[in-house]
């Protein structure tokens, strides 16, 4: 069962710090959401956590290890890192990209075995895409791209995974597409930690979610307890409430807009005019 | 849905296998005939007896005339041009991915000019072939040294760009202080030697170049092709080749140190030949793919036939030798000029 847990953590740039005694924690099986508003610095956090630039204060723990006396090799196979959907310089078929994520398992002179093959098969098809496995990475749609990516980090055969905003720039289709996958790999003993702008994410499917804001740590916790309109209107700098709908789900709305009952005659008023 | 094209790629990555032996298969061909032309025409059949009694076979079929031309003259000069085919267009390749792009040549770094300004300096001191040799090996190798030391003291900044633009402003150093050795040349002498040697030509080659020039590529290649496969992971940047599990900055040292070689050791022996470098890598990305397991081989052959089809002609073409550096300009612009009005957006 592996873990992950930031404890104090500092992150950000020499001179120019972004956030500070930050704790987290994730489990296998768990899926916590990361929310907070822009540039509060959830990207830079994820890179921390992955160590992929330096902490500025704390530790980062991976199964009670600090990450900085792992190899590279050690961290690629207990954790996997879905970067934003991106173009690549050059037009790597789909199935190659994927097959990348099995570097960690094989030796440094290596090349990918029949074995690679078969589990980087296996996890374009667990994601629903192994159609897609011939084609150019270049030349697909971004919602595709974003679903190698997971494949790749699925073939990384890590315990947990750490997704930079999967849903961004997804139509509101693929965004259910790639959520719904994400459930999946949770409930198949995954351990995902995502960034998201849309506090929804966080309500349908989330295990535990995390607030960030001004730097530091807002609120964290379960998404019911912890995304209040207080919360939500604070850390946001925008009025918000949260409905809760027949069928269960929450959702955010914004508040003291035109929509809202009083304001609502005047869309009225043009009927009567006409009359 | 399916966009165009992309049925005919898929097919090139299936057949990549045979597409590099068909590839093997022109080059042997072409290195036949290429052995045949000249001012002293030379029939294959002679040539695979003398190859025969060279390799200790029995009656001597040929005469000794023949014989000298072969292996003391033409067989040298195609080595030679594979040799530097193959190396640049393996170098180029590298330095492509290295860099996420596909304008690089392998001069980036500065080792054509590095090897230029060894070389001048070799000719301006009345040096020995060999010797010059050497100064252009060692300037090529020294320029780049030094460009990696200067990005490497530079901290806190995108580690590739630092290294480009640190490539960029030392190779013009470089480039200056060429044009200062040729201010100070002997212009009826000396000069003309430089301008030559800067073009880049095979003419003066010599059975013991190709000997010179081989264990450096050799040792140049070996790290290429014992990492190929994380070649493909250096161009996704570095940070996603570190959650990927493996050491960009360390990898890429070793890479461009064996792309720095393999240039230089072929640039002291054949001079500055551009294009070759920048664009062969495009035309086997166009045959086989991006994946670099397969780009290495057929950019390497492709680099082998275009230097030896470009060399022939400058040797057969007219009463003189034609540089190199012009012919491989003029093939390769219009080419470069064709792949970019095709339109792939990506390479």
């Amino acid at each position: 069962m592996s873990e992950l847990r930031a404890e104090g953590l500092g992150f950000g740039y020499p001179g120019f710090p972004v956030g500070r005694a930050v704790d987290l924690s994730l489990r296998a099986g768990e899926i916590l959401c990361l929310l907070g508003p822009n540039g509060c610095g959830k990207t830079t956090l994820f890179k921390t956590l992955l160590g992929l630039i330096p902490r500025q204060a704390g530790r980062v723990m991976l199964d009670d290890r600090d990450i900085l006396s792992l190899h590279r090799r050690h961290i690629a196979r207990m954790m996997a890192y879905v970067p934003q959907a991106h173009a690549t310089v050059f037009p790597y078929a789909v199935g190659d990209m994927v097959l990348m994520g099995r570097t960690a398992h094989r030796g440094t002179f290596s090349r990918p075995t029949p074995e690679d093959r078969d589990r980087a098969g296996a996890a374009l098809a667990q994601m629903g895409i192994d159609e897609l496995s011939g084609r150019d990475y270049t030349r697909i749609s971004g919602g595709q791209r974003q679903l190698v990516l997971i494949a790749r980090a699925l073939a990384q055969d890590a315990q947990l995974i750490v997704m930079d905003e999967p849903t961004a720039s997804l139509d509101f289709g693929n965004q259910v597409l790639v959520l719904n996958q994400v459930r999946k790999l949770a409930a198949a003993g995954l351990g995902v930690v995502l960034s998201t702008h849309n506090p929804d994410h966080a309500f349908t499917y989330a295990t535990r979610v995390h607030l960030l804001g001004d730097g530091v740590t807002q609120a964290a916790g379960r998404p019911v307890d912890v995304l209040t309109p207080d919360v939500l209107s604070r850390v946001y700098g925008a009025p918000i409430t949260v409905e809760r709908l027949p069928s269960g789900y929450h959702v955010c709305v914004p508040t003291g807009l035109s929509s809202d009952a009083e304001t609502r005659p005047p869309a009225a008023r043009p009927a009567l005019a006409g009359d | 849905m399916n966009p165009p094209g992309s049925p005919e790629r898929q097919r090139a990555r299936t057949a990549a296998g045979p597409i590099i032996g068909v590839l093997a298969a022109g080059l042997l061909l072409l290195a036949l005939f290429a052995i045949t032309v000249g001012p002293y025409p030379v029939p294959v059949d002679q040539i695979f007896a003398a190859l025969l009694n060279y390799a200790g076979g029995s009656a001597a079929l040929t005469d000794a005339q023949v014989e000298t031309v072969l292996f003391s003259v033409r067989i040298p000069r195609v080595l030679a041009a594979l040799l530097v085919g193959a190396a640049l267009a393996a170098a180029g390749t590298v330095y492509q991915g290295l860099f996420r792009n596909p304008l690089v040549s392998p001069d980036i770094l500065g080792v054509s000019t590095g090897a230029g300004l060894g070389a001048a300096l070799g000719i301006l001191l009345s040096m020995p072939v060999v010797v010059t040799q050497g100064f252009a090996f060692a300037g090529g190798l020294g320029t780049v040294a030094l460009v990696y030391a200067v990005a490497t003291a530079v901290r806190g900044h995108d580690p590739i760009l630092v290294l480009v633009l640190a490539g960029v402003v030392l190779g013009a150093l470089a480039g200056a202080c060429i044009s200062l050795v040729k201010i100070l040349a002997d212009p009826y002498d000396q000069l003309p030697a430089i301008t030559f040697w800067l073009l880049g030509s095979l003419a003066g080659t010599q059975p013991d170049d190709v000997w010179s020039a081989l264990p450096f590529v050799v040792a140049g290649l070996v790290p290429l092709v014992l990492l190929r496969w994380r070649m493909n992971l250096m161009t996704l940047g570095d940070e996603e080749a570190t959650a990927l599990g493996i050491d960009p900055r360390r990898l890429r040292v070793l890479l461009v140190a064996a792309a720095t070689l393999m240039t230089a050791s072929v640039v002291a022996v054949a001079g500055v030949v551009g294009w070759v470098g920048l664009v062969m890598p495009h035309i086997a990305r166009l045959v086989v793919g991006p994946n670099f397991d397969r780009l290495l081989p057929a950019a390497m052959i492709l680099g082998a036939s275009y230097l030896l089809a470009v060399d022939t002609i400058a040797r057969t073409m007219a009463d003189t030798e034609t540089p190199l550096g012009i012919l491989t300009a003029f093939v390769g612009a219009p080419v470069f000029l064709w792949l970019l009005a095709t339109g792939r957006r990506s390479w």
